[in-house]
């Protein structure tokens, strides 16, 4: 059969039955500036990472909102932490730090089968 | 033989205690060394610099040369503490071999010889002893005083904060309080019983023995002046007292050339006990400018020794390095801090695998690289500036950081994870290699740091573009216009306390405008308030520390703040209360000015900034 590059997409269903909160909660809780964002997409346009590799720091948010834990743990690894993201975003959120927070506490939540 | 009396007792068990375990705890962080910090030691210790570490030990921890600088009743206060006490005990000792005529007198028999010792002096060097010995506790009497004043009001004494004080130091504190009252009291009293004493203890003990029944006291007066010793010897370890001894060690330790490294060890440990907690770094941090009051370097070594540091208090730093110029110790407070910051996220570095497979730009050929970095590409018009000096002075240049480019690694530092910043540093250092070129240029000091101190860049000067322009200046390649710009200068932290580069900024600067001497300048130079390595201010509390520095620059009424740092400039340009420009902006501005008024026209600063900004 020829091939035409179309797939059957994955099943992306999320179960809010199985949310795990626990890692967006300590984020927020931490780092309460996270709240305010309003995926306005600033800090993914000017990033230096995502000059090099697809890194999207808007998608990052919405994986950790959706408790994608497993997904956020290989995209937050590829952040170099150079800061530009913090000086553009609009509502002053302190996203380095979001970032080192969910660095850290990723480890303690991430799913024992992974 | 007769046995010494019983209140001596308080005061040798403390002696002895003390001495035990001072002798185990500094064995053991000496023997946490690393082999090549102890080979350092052995090559050292018989040669002039134990010499002059006494010298520094006498100067520092005795007559407390730095903190007279900063304020002379604090200093004369910790002065007569220290020394005056020190002196009190050789004095003491003098004392006690001149009256019992052999030299080896019994610790208590020195310390509490007004006790034994019931003639009156006879001979004129005990005679002259014993004044002494009067004025030397008057002397210290003096400072405790001062420290009682202190407490109350410590605005007295220069200091417009003090540090707060945990159970053991409040111990500590009482009885180094009492000692010397309460010796004064005990050897007046005795003075009084027997009739001897000398110019102050005889007339107070006539005094006192004329109104109150010594004979009752005398016993009780000794008993708590050497309880109080036996306190302070025993609460010692528990309290910030403990810097007294730790703290000579350390002065050794850092004469031979040992310094703190990226890692927790022995030294390590011996900075954190040589801290004094007298509070002096609270003065100088900015953070109380947005009233963050508990995570400053004296505190963060509070924590580290009492094993409750959180990250909230680890990070909420600015490593702007304003305190450590201020240490009276001198201990290397931004790297102490750093050693914690690498333990607290050693678990999670990052290796960045996309690095080697990315999409990368070649290194073309080339003599001159710039790299302008991060931070400078959200302040275009320095970008623009430097491609129309380099145009102008004829260099040609790889612009390495135009576009797909990892950072340099120092905010990755600056936040403990070196592990991770490694890889940055050897992916970037082998571009820069490849190019074959002999000079770096940068354009962001926090940059400039790191390819200055951990890129290992054989046969390439790495140069800040301040020094870089001066050169070109220097060797006539740039034209010189005096503008009539009244500028104050701004010293970032990473270029200037961090890199010691002070002059060569002001040197180019007054080539093109008129730079104002400030207070706050070089090495006491504000942050402002954007630091990269304060990873959890919030950006109200950075807007303050801005505001605050503002506030001081504003009162000179320049025209422009002038700084060389694109993070620095962009904090400073948001405040909106002054222009605010990179000195590579000045630069192209003046050269602009330089050409229109050849071809008969004047520009205003409007006109130019417009330029400036515009494509």
């Amino acid at each position: 059969m020829k091939n035409f590059g179309y797939t059957v997409i994955k099943q992306r269903t999320i179960d809010y039955d199985q949310f795990d909160g626990r890692l967006l909660n300590e984020v927020l809780e931490m780092e309460p500036s996270f709240k305010v964002c309003l995926s306005c997409g600033g800090c993914t346009a000017t990033c230096s990472a995502n000059d090099l590799v697809s890194f999207n720091v808007r998608r990052m948010n919405l994986l950790l909102r959706r408790g994608e834990t497993v997904e956020l743990e290989s995209e937050i690894k590829k952040c170099m932490l150079c800061g530009k993201c913090m000086l553009v975003c609009p509502r002053g959120i302190n996203l380095r730090n979001v970032i080192m927070l969910i660095k850290k506490s990723i480890l303690k939540y991430k799913p024992v089968n992974s | 033989m007769d046995f010494p009396p019983s209140f001596i007792l308080p005061f040798t068990i403390g002696l002895l205690f003390i001495s035990v375990f001072l002798v185990i705890i500094i064995g053991i962080w000496i023997s946490g060394l690393s082999r090549i910090d102890k080979s350092r030691i052995i090559h050292n210790i018989f040669t002039r610099k134990s010499l002059l570490a006494i010298r520094e030990t006498f100067m520092e921890s005795l007559l407390h040369r730095k903190i007279f600088r900063k304020n002379p009743v604090l200093g004369y206060m910790h002065m007569s503490l220290a020394f005056g006490w020190f002196l009190l005990i050789v004095v003491g000792h003098i004392d006690a071999v001149n009256h019992y005529q052999t030299f080896s007198v019994p610790a208590y028999k020195a310390i509490f010889m007004r006790y034994f010792v019931t003639e009156t002096a006879t001979t004129i060097s005990g005679k002259i002893l014993a004044a002494s010995m009067d004025l030397l506790l008057l002397f210290v009497l003096s400072g405790v005083m001062l420290a009682y004043f202190k407490r109350l009001n410590s605005r007295i004494f220069g200091m417009r904060k003090t540090t707060k004080l945990k159970m053991g130091d409040r111990i500590a504190l009482s009885a180094l309080w009492l000692i010397f009252p309460l010796r004064f009291m005990a050897e007046s009293v005795s003075a009084g019983i027997h009739h001897n004493g000398s110019i102050i203890s005889q007339p107070t003990g006539q005094l006192l023995a004329s109104t109150l029944p010594v004979q009752l006291l005398e016993m009780p007066l000794w008993w708590a002046y050497s309880g109080a010793l036996g306190m302070f010897f025993l609460a010692l370890p528990v309290s910030r007292y403990m810097h007294i001894p730790v703290e000579v060690v350390m002065i050794f330790l850092r004469k031979y050339g040992i310094r703190v490294q990226k890692r927790i060890d022995g030294y390590s440990r011996i900075q954190v006990y040589s801290c004094s907690r007298c509070g002096i770094c609270l003065d100088s941090c900015q953070m109380t400018h947005a009233a963050i009051k508990d995570t400053q370097s004296v505190y963060v070594l509070k924590h580290i020794r009492n094993k409750n540091l959180t990250d909230e208090k680890l990070f909420n730093c600015l490593l702007c390095g304003r305190c450590q110029p201020d240490c009276p110790v001198g201990l290397e407070l931004n790297n102490l801090r750093m050693t914690q910051r690498i333990e607290s996220t050693k678990e999670y570095n990052s290796s960045y695998e996309y690095l080697k497979n990315g999409p990368i730009v070649v290194s073309p050929q080339t003599e001159v690289i710039y790299f302008a970095g991060c931070m400078t590409h959200l302040t275009p018009a320095i970008i623009k500036s430097m491609k129309e000096i380099f145009a102008v002075a004829g260099v040609k240049f790889w612009f390495m950081d135009e576009e797909k480019t990892a950072c340099c690694g120092r905010p990755l530092m600056q936040v403990g994870q070196y592990e991770a910043a490694k890889k940055l540093i050897e992916h970037n250092r082998e571009r820069i290699l490849a190019s074959g070129a002999k000079k770096l240029v940068v354009s962001c000091p926090i940059c400039y740091k790191v390819f200055n101190e951990d890129y290992a860049l054989p046969g390439i000067t790495v140069q800040h573009h301040s020094e870089y322009l001066l050169q070109l200046m220097a060797d006539k390649r740039l034209p010189v216009n005096k503008m009539p710009l009244r500028v104050v200068y701004h010293d970032p932290c990473e270029l200037g306390r961090g890199s010691g580069i002070y002059h060569q900024p002001r040197l180019l600067l007054d080539e093109y405008a008129e730079v104002i001497p400030i207070k706050n300048e070089k090495e006491a130079a504000y942050c402002c308030g954007g630091s990269l390595a304060n990873i959890k201010i919030q950006m109200n509390e950075r807007n303050q520390i801005r505001d605050n520095a503002m506030e001081e620059y504003l009162g000179y009424q320049p025209d422009v703040l002038a700084t060389a740092c694109p993070l620095c400039k962009k904090t400073f340009a948001k405040s909106r209360n002054l222009p605010v420009h990179d000195i590579a902006e000045i630069v192209y501005m003046a050269i602009r000015q330089k050409n229109a008024e050849r071809s008969g026209k004047t520009k205003t600063m409007k006109e130019l900034k417009i330029e400036l900004w515009g494509s």
